[in-house]
């Protein structure tokens, strides 16, 4: 028996809720500022996060990620997140 | 009354507290391995201050998947005693054991000093050797203590009285509504960044906190 299983990257986003300063923002803008560029504004500092995941289909592996984002990778009391899924490659296992 | 105190890879607290319960106040007291799943024999379980898992992620976020926060947990939900210090108050609300989250200071500034607080309530055990209202001094260091919930969970933290210390004159990190510590709708899980275990030995200059741990011994 031969199982197949789909290899995504998955490229996760996770950035604070609208409502919640950001002072690192705030402090890179006034940097932006200090080089001479008067014209940027609503800096905001999020993180990035990437990893690969098996799954059997798109759905189970967006289902997975939002499972995680949710419950680690984002707190949703102050974070918003979002992610792309890439797929990479097509992996089979022999089952014997 | 039996103490515990939980020690993470990156807790450098724990032992502060363990002296101010072991040696200051004579009451047994065992540090809890993170790896630790039975905290039965305990009363009060303490979450110190430090850096649980490198403050990774967020402060916080890691710990609470550690083995022994299942059994914090239950600890709380058995109606008996948590309290989170500095760090530990970020576990605590990681853990949804308390709402909102603490966040990167208004300043961005690492504050190492020592604020003057409200005493807001003192129907509750940690806070009846104190009088409503009065101001005392409690070591602050952290560089994630600006306290943040949406405007509903902060207008039920007010109404329920759920806000135990509140900083007094100047708000050293922007936590809103200057909030310095809060409870649990029952009253038997407490976070705060304030140190009151940097405050207990008279060596050490100040002694407002040892109050708070002589309120849990009647």
């Amino acid at each position: 028996m031969t199982l197949e299983y789909l290899e995504y990257t998955a490229q996760i986003y996770v950035t604070l809720r609208p409502s919640v300063l950001d002072p690192a923002g705030v402090a890179v803008q006034s940097g932006i500022k200090h080089l001479g560029y008067e014209n940027i504004e609503q800096v905001r500092i999020g993180k990035y996060i990437q990893l690969n995941l098996k799954a059997a289909n798109e759905e189970e592996a967006n289902q997975q990620l939002h499972q995680v984002c949710d419950r680690l990778l984002a707190n949703p009391v102050i974070e918003n997140y979002r992610f792309e899924l890439t797929l990479q490659t097509i992996l089979q296992e022999v089952m014997l | 009354m039996k103490f515990g105190v939980v020690v993470f890879p990156g807790s450098n607290c724990d032992r502060d507290i363990a002296y101010v319960t072991q040696e200051l106040l004579q009451q047994p007291t065992r540090l809890v391995w993170h790896e630790e799943t039975d905290l039965q024999d305990l009363d009060v379980v303490i979450i110190p201050g430090g850096f649980s898992y490198g403050d990774y992620l967020r402060c916080g976020a890691l710990a609470r998947f550690s083995p022994v926060m299942q059994a914090v947990v239950d600890h709380a939900a058995a109606g008996k005693k948590v309290f989170g210090v500095c760090n530990g108050f970020q576990v605590l609300t990681e853990s949804g054991l308390l709402p909102g989250a603490l966040v990167r200071n208004r300043d961005l500034h690492f504050v190492c000093d020592r604020p003057q607080l409200t005493v807001e309530r003192t129907d509750l055990s940690w806070t009846q050797n104190y009088q409503t209202g009065e101001v005392i001094t409690l070591p602050i260091a952290h560089g994630e203590g600006c306290y943040y919930a949406d405007p509903q969970t902060l207008a039920s933290l007010e109404a329920n009285h759920q806000v135990l210390f509140r900083y007094h004159g100047e708000n050293p990190n922007g936590s809103l509504n200057a909030i310095a510590g809060i409870c649990n709708p029952e009253g038997n899980v407490l976070g705060m960044m304030p140190h009151p275990e940097r405050a207990a030995d008279p060596v050490l200059g100040l002694t407002d906190g040892i109050r708070l741990f002589k309120g849990l011994l009647d």
